[in-house]
C-alpha cells in the first residue's frame, strides 16, 4: 500500500495559468485593432448639434479634425470665453487653418490626398460666422471635402 | 539524469496582459463620429461672374441672426423644409414656376429628366450652427427621399443597399443640387 501512503501531504494541484495570458493578450490585441488611439485633449466645450440623417464617418485616418467651441472653463483664463477654434494640440486662428491643411496633407501618402476629409466639430452655440471663416479658408486650401460633425437623434 | 524541469508560475503574466488590456480599453475610443459630409465649391477667381440662373430654378432658404426661416421670401416653419424641398426639386405636376427639366442619358437608368433646380442657402453671420445643421438635415433628408424613391422605383432597392454603379446613375439624376452663398453680416461676430 505504499502507493497510497506517499510522503508528501496531500495539496491541490497547481492550475496551469499559461493560457490564460494567451486568452488575455487575444483580448488585448483585439481591442488594439478595433479602437483608434484618443486624439488630443480638448481645450473647447463641444456639444454637437443634433441630426436625423448624419451618416458615419469613412476611413478615420484621413481625417482631419477642427474643433470649434468655447474654451473650457479651465482654460478660460488663458483664452477667453468666445469660441475658439482648436487645431491638433493648439488653439489656434482662422487664419492658422491654410498652413493646418498644408501639414495635415503632407503628413499622408500621395495616393491618399484626394480623399482627406475635414471634420468641422463645433458646439451648437457657435455662431455661422466663424464657421463661414473656416469653410472660405478651406476652400482657399483646397480641402473641399467636409463633414459637419453631428451626434444622431431625430429632433423632429 | 531526467530531471523535471520545475512548471514555472505564469499566474503573473496573466495579470499584466490585464493591465495592458485595462491601459488600452482606457485611451481608445470605439464611437464613431456621426455629422453630414459635404463637398465645397472650389475658390473662385476675383472676376468671376455669378451664373445665370433663371428665377423659377432656385429655392432661396434664407437663415437670419434669430434662426428664423424665410422660403422665396415667405416665413416658413423648419418642419415644412423637406417638403418644400422635395416639391422644388421634383416638380412632379411640371408646373411653369418650378425648376425646369433636362431629359439626359443615364447609363442603366436611360433616359431620366433631371431637374435644373438649385436650392440657394443663405444664412447670417449670426445664424447659430444648430439651426444650419437642422437645415442641411432637412435638405439632405429631401434628397435621401428622393432617391430612395427613385431606386424603389428601377431597382426595387432602397438607395443604400444599391451597387456602386446604381448608386452612381442615381447620384446623377438626383444630385446634391445646394448652393450656399456667402453670409450676411447683420448679426455681427
Amino acid at each position: 500500500m505504499a502507493r497510497f501512503t506517499g510522503k508528501k501531504a496531500k495539496s491541490t494541484p497547481e492550475l496551469n495559468m499559461g493560457s490564460m495570458s494567451d486568452i488575455i493578450f487575444m483580448l488585448l490585441f483585439f481591442f488594439m485593432v478595433i479602437t483608434t488611439m484618443r486624439e488630443s485633449s480638448l481645450y473647447v466645450k463641444i456639444i454637437p448639434p443634433q441630426g436625423s440623417e448624419v451618416t458615419k464617418l469613412e476611413k478615420k485616418s484621413l481625417v482631419s479634425y477642427i474643433n470649434v467651441g468655447v474654451p473650457l472653463p479651465d482654460q478660460q483664463k488663458k483664452y477667453g470665453t468666445e469660441p475658439r477654434i482648436q487645431l491638433n494640440d493648439q488653439i489656434a486662428e482662422v487664419s492658422d487653418i491654410i498652413q493646418f491643411c498644408e501639414l495635415e496633407r503632407s503628413a499622408r501618402p500621395e495616393a491618399d490626398r484626394p480623399f482627406i476629409t475635414t471634420a468641422i466639430k463645433a458646439d451648437k452655440q457657435v455662431r455661422m460666422g466663424m464657421v463661414s471663416d473656416i469653410k472660405q479658408e478651406l476652400r482657399q486650401a483646397g480641402a473641399l471635402k467636409i463633414f459637419y460633425n453631428a451626434s444622431k437623434g431625430g429632433k423632429k | 539524469m531526467a530531471r523535471k524541469t520545475p512548471g514555472l508560475n505564469t499566474g503573473a503574466m496573466s495579470d499584466i496582459s490585464f493591465l495592458l488590456l485595462a491601459f488600452f480599453l482606457m485611451v481608445s475610443n470605439i464611437n464613431t463620429d456621426m455629422g453630414i459630409a459635404r463637398k465645397l465649391p472650389p475658390p473662385l477667381p476675383e472676376d468671376a461672374e455669378a451664373p445665370d440662373v433663371r428665377e423659377r430654378n432656385i429655392f432661396v432658404v434664407l437663415v437670419n441672426k434669430d434662426d428664423r426661416l424665410l422660403y422665396n421670401n415667405e416665413y416658413g416653419r423648419i418642419e415644412d423644409l423637406k417638403d418644400r424641398a422635395k416639391e422644388f426639386l421634383g416638380n412632379p405636376n411640371n408646373l411653369p414656376n418650378l425648376p425646369e427639366k433636362v431629359a439626359t442619358d443615364i447609363p442603366l437608368l436611360g433616359t431620366v429628366d433631371v431637374s435644373k433646380g438649385v436650392i440657394s442657402l443663405r444664412n447670417d453671420r449670426g445664424t447659430s450652427y444648430d439651426m444650419y445643421l437642422q437645415v442641411q438635415n432637412e435638405l439632405t433628408a429631401a434628397i435621401k427621399e428622393m432617391r430612395d424613391d427613385l431606386s424603389t422605383a428601377r431597382f426595387g432597392k432602397k438607395f443604400a443597399d444599391l451597387t456602386e454603379q446604381q448608386r452612381e446613375a442615381v447620384e446623377q439624376a438626383i444630385p446634391v443640387a445646394i448652393s450656399e452663398a456667402e453670409p450676411t453680416k447683420i448679426g455681427g461676430k
